[in-house]
């Protein structure tokens, strides 16, 4: 192992830099489109809603790595050119974005229909409602789920591999192939995943324990 | 004009006729107790008069507001016709205080100061002023029970609806919560509207007393009349000497 490193230390690093950069990337945009997912799956609106359904059944469903070569494919013939890394940080997004739809959806339904109309009948508008008395406590049951979601991205994200994203799995496997230390080459990498996910889970952890402390 | 007038109001749940023709008129500053047996409609009635149930057709008019029409601002009615629930309801992600000041604030645009003030008002109207600062999560269902009528009463509504506010709480505490309510009722410029199988409440502040079975108004009697004299209806007879037995 310590030979791997000290070898290929740099695009290890490099490898690390751009799966880290590609989860914050598509932790920010799955959250944004899957929040908005999982709203409309709550509206009165059966519109809305059954486009919001649609959606999380569709993508949820597809292996990430077919999301990802679609992207990969797709975009490039018809819209724009787009390299490996920009596709899979787009298949990411879309594939995570369904799963945190599911759970931001089921954390608001598990606010109590009473909070609602409580709020409705003090006077307060849907949307009022929702801000300021069912999201809120949404957003608490739903930190730990979120968490979890967040760690699959990270490990998911090694889907870059497949597009030439040139992320630590990709990284992982050219060191293996040329190095010929197949073994050693993912002991390295599977170690520099758990440098990235093991403060995260213990983060949310404590993200937890706080909450339930303060939700007394 | 009156507070609250059905004209032939109907409400179905699906194929199930939840409300049968009603007709019913409250004044304002009137007190209406509304009794009945299970699944005779009471909730749906009542709930029907903020617009948390829609009406399948008739008219329903409460404070001016025609609830039957699309155009109505189901949020203007709302502002001036509180509701306090069986299962209280408080906002649990508030302390009691915000719990009052929530909705004045945002709906009604009530300053800082004056809110405070209102609020501490009204908590020391239901005697719990020293739990201000608590979480809803500690305090009992008496007391969750009576911020839930502050809450309400934070709004200057014109009229509360209440939903069996005693009967999920424990004996001991249902006093407290019927004296609050009694002292509500005393205000001869609200209008109050509740369904309790409290007799005693009834019977010392209701200026009526109405009757449902089966999605009907069965009996519509001035108290007095409905206590001293007997009701007409053969099962809201029944009914009375039930609950009054217990
Ligand atoms: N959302 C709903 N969907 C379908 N049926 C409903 C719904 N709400 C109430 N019902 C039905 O309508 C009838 C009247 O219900 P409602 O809750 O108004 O009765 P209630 O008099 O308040 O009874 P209780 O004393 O048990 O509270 C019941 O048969 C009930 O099952
Ligand atoms: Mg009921």
């Amino acid at each position: 192992m310590i030979n791997i490193i000290a070898s290929h230390g740099s695009e290890l690093l490099s490898g690390l830099g751009q799966t880290v950069l590609c989860s914050v990337i598509a932790l920010f945009f799955s959250l944004i489109i899957g929040s908005m997912f999982a709203i409309f799956e709550v509206l009165p609106s059966k519109v809305l809603h059954t486009i919001g359904r649609i959606y999380v059944e569709v993508v949820r469903n597809i292996p990430l790595l077919v999301v990802t070569m679609f992207f990969y494919i797709v975009i490039p013939q018809y819209v724009a050119s787009i390299n490996g890394f920009v596709a899979g940080t787009i298949g990411l997004t879309i594939y995570t974005s369904a799963f945190i739809a599911e759970t931001v959806r089921a954390g608001i339904q598990s606010v109590s229909g009473g909070q609602m109309e409580a709020a409705r009948s003090n006077g307060m508008t849907y949307w009022q409602a929702m801000r300021y008395i069912v999201l809120p406590q949404a957003f608490k049951i739903v930190i730990p789920p979120l968490g979890n979601q967040f760690i699959n991205l990270v490990k998911n994200s090694s889907v870059l591999a497949f597009v030439a994203g040139f992320d630590l799995m990709y990284v992982g496997n050219d060191i293996a192939s040329t190095s010929f230390d197949t073994i050693n080459s993912y002991l390295v990498v599977g170690v520099m995943y758990l440098i990235i996910t093991m403060p995260l889970s213990y983060y949310m952890r404590y993200l937890e324990k706080r909450t339930n402390r303060g939700a007394a | 004009m009156s507070m609250i007038e059905f004209h032939n109001v109907e409400k179905y749940y699906g194929k199930f006729h939840a409300l049968t023709d009603i007709n019913l008129t409250i004044e304002k500053g009137e007190t209406v107790v509304l009794i009945g047996p299970s699944g005779s409609g009471k909730s749906t009635l009542i709930r029907t008069i903020n617009g948390l149930e829609s009406i399948n057709s008739g008219q329903l008019v409460v404070n001016g507001f025609d609830l039957a029409s699309k155009k109505t601002n189901m949020n203007k009615i709302r502002r001036e016709v509180g509701m306090v629930f069986q299962h209280f309801n408080l906002y649990n992600n508030k302390s009691v205080l915000e719990n009052i000041m929530l909705a004045p604030r945002v709906v009604l645009g009530r300053k800082d100061d004056e809110n405070k003030k209102v609020a501490m008002e009204l908590l020391d109207l239901v005697g719990l002023a020293d739990k201000a600062e608590s979480m809803p999560s500690m305090l009992s269902g008496g007391q969750k029970q009576r911020i839930a009528i502050a809450r309400s009463l934070a709004m200057h509504p014109k009229c509360i609806l209440f939903d069996e506010p005693t009967s999920a709480l424990d004996p001991e505490m249902i006093d407290d919560v019927l004296n609050v309510m009694k002292k509500i009722a005393k205000d001869s410029s609200m209008t109050m509207v509740v369904v309790t199988h409290e007799m005693g409440f009834a019977r010392e502040v209701g200026d009526r007393v109405i009757f449902m079975d089966e999605g009907q108004i069965l009996e519509d009697d001035q108290a007095k009349e409905f206590f001293d004299g007997q009701p007409s209806n053969e099962r809201a007879r029944q009914f009375l000497s039930k609950i009054i037995k217990h």
